[in-house]
């Protein structure tokens, strides 16, 4: 089973270079730290920064320089600063290429559930819903199954959903998925030591097995 | 050149009232009208509708105008971090409305630039497309969203000058430029006041026409939410 940062760290291989990212809250914050040096990408905050760099120093910390996290950060050289209009403009627009976001729920349609949990506090969705609806190409970072065992890759979401058909990918601590246009969760790749029945056993949507199923490389 | 300047917050809310729609500028606390937020709390006043990404924090921001209860109506993308919030909306003292941060962002940009109405992919076959109108447009589905004006939009900028013209820092841009235009009065806070004349018109991010009053702000605090630093 991989932790968090084996997550992301596995998702940075998805990552291409010359593209403009957004990265969620979370595990998928992670992957920043596993993208290549030689690598030209852009991560974009969807509060109005193309170029987020590195956690800043002590003596740079800027109460008027955070992420969408709120959390403090630097910027890279040749970044750009916006407004959040514009911010959602360049993401509906469809130039903001590649989403990595977490979630509570996939269904094998690719539908996604992040947002509310009824009976719960609600603290509301962000910027989840505009992402999820504009971007290309969604990967979702996430644990397999819930706490209390329940699988999170579904037929279909329970919980109220963020957008309808979007998600491409899913990494877990299990597995590396790919949500099939038809439906299903096309199984590409076991977490080390993970078995394919145990993924089976633990993934309630529809599971589509071809060959053999490699184990994730990590370098 | 029309001059904007007014002595200080208490001057520039001089006649804000009850009930009123309110914008208030920032993205957690980074960028939000500091000063503006303190008139307010002194004042006599109740029934608030504010139009705000999020709601601050229990003791700083928003949050200040929660604990004296003077909101009625929070329209928001992001409302965690604030528990007399929570229990607020979960007693039915405060009434609360999530709108996906970008389709907020553009009903208040689409609010000042008179577009009163457009259609957005987010949210489509989710609970907020409830009620919505949905089209159709090149194969993909969109929920029609409608603008959002306020009485007073409440901004804050890094400069200023005397004509109301403003200049943003790093990520404190946020909300507030949309709002600027958005509000009927629209008040701005700046860190450094200039005369006209001074701030360079090739990097004005707003011009002073959306803005009816300035002032030169004072004590910012600048709380920071979650201080993060390279290890």
């Amino acid at each position: 089973m991989l932790d968090k940062n084996q997550i992301a760290q596995r998702i940075a291989k998805e990552v291409k270079s010359g593209q403009y990212i957004n990265l969620g809250i979370g595990i998928p914050t992670l992957v920043a730290n596993y993208i290549p040096d030689n690598m030209e990408v852009v991560l974009q905050s969807e509060n109005g920064l193309l170029g987020i760099g590195p956690f800043p120093t002590q003596e740079n910390v800027d109460a008027d320089l955070i992420n969408a996290g709120k959390q403090t950060i630097s910027m890279v050289k040749g970044s750009a600063l916006f407004s959040s209009s514009e911010s959602f403009g360049m993401i509906r627009g469809g130039h903001v290429q590649l989403t990595i976001l977490g979630a509570m729920e996939v269904s094998e349609n690719g539908d996604i559930a992040n947002w509310k949990i009824p009976g719960k506090m609600v603290k509301g969705m962000g910027g989840a819903m505009d992402l999820v609806a504009s971007a290309d190409h969604i990967i979702v970072a996430m644990q397999h199954c819930s706490r209390d065992g329940k699988s999170k890759l579904l037929k279909k979401c329970h919980l109220p959903i963020t957008g309808i058909k979007c998600v491409n990918k899913i990494v877990t601590d299990l597995a590396v998925l790919e949500v099939l246009p038809e439906g299903g969760f096309r199984l590409l790749e076991r977490a080390p030591g993970v078995s394919v029945e145990e993924i089976q056993s633990r993934t309630e949507g529809r599971l589509v097995i071809e060959g053999e199923i490699p184990e994730m490389q990590f370098d | 050149m029309i001059n904007k300047t007014v002595e200080n917050a208490e001057a520039a809310l001089h006649d804000i009232y009850s009930n009123a729609v309110v914008m208030l500028g920032g993205f957690g606390l980074s960028g939000i009208p500091e000063n503006c937020i303190t008139a307010i709390l002194k004042k006599d006043i109740d029934g608030l509708t504010c139009i705000s990404n999020n709601a601050g924090v229990d003791d700083f921001g928003i949050g200040l105008m929660l604990q004296k209860k003077m909101v009625k109506k929070m329209i928001s993308s992001y409302v965690g971090e604030n528990a007399e919030f929570e229990r607020q909306l979960l007693s039915g003292e405060l009434e609360v409305e999530l709108i996906p941060q970008g389709t907020l962002a553009e009903r208040i940009r689409a609010g000042g630039a008179g577009i009163p109405a457009f259609f957005t992919p987010a949210g489509v076959g989710t609970e907020i497309a409830e009620g919505k109108e949905i089209r159709e447009f090149e194969g993909k589905l969109y929920l029609m969203e409608r603008a959002l004006k306020a009485d007073f939009s409440f901004v804050k900028a890094w400069k200023g000058d005397t004509a109301g013209n403003l200049i943003y820092k790093g990520t404190a841009r946020n909300f507030n430029p949309m709002m600027a235009a958005a509000g009927k009065i629209t008040i701005a806070e700046v860190e450094e006041l200039v005369p006209a004349g001074e701030l360079d018109p090739n990097y004005i991010h707003t011009p002073g026409i959306y803005v009816q009053r300035i002032f030169q702000g004072r004590d910012y605090e600048k709380r920071i939410e979650q201080k993060t630093i390279r290890s």
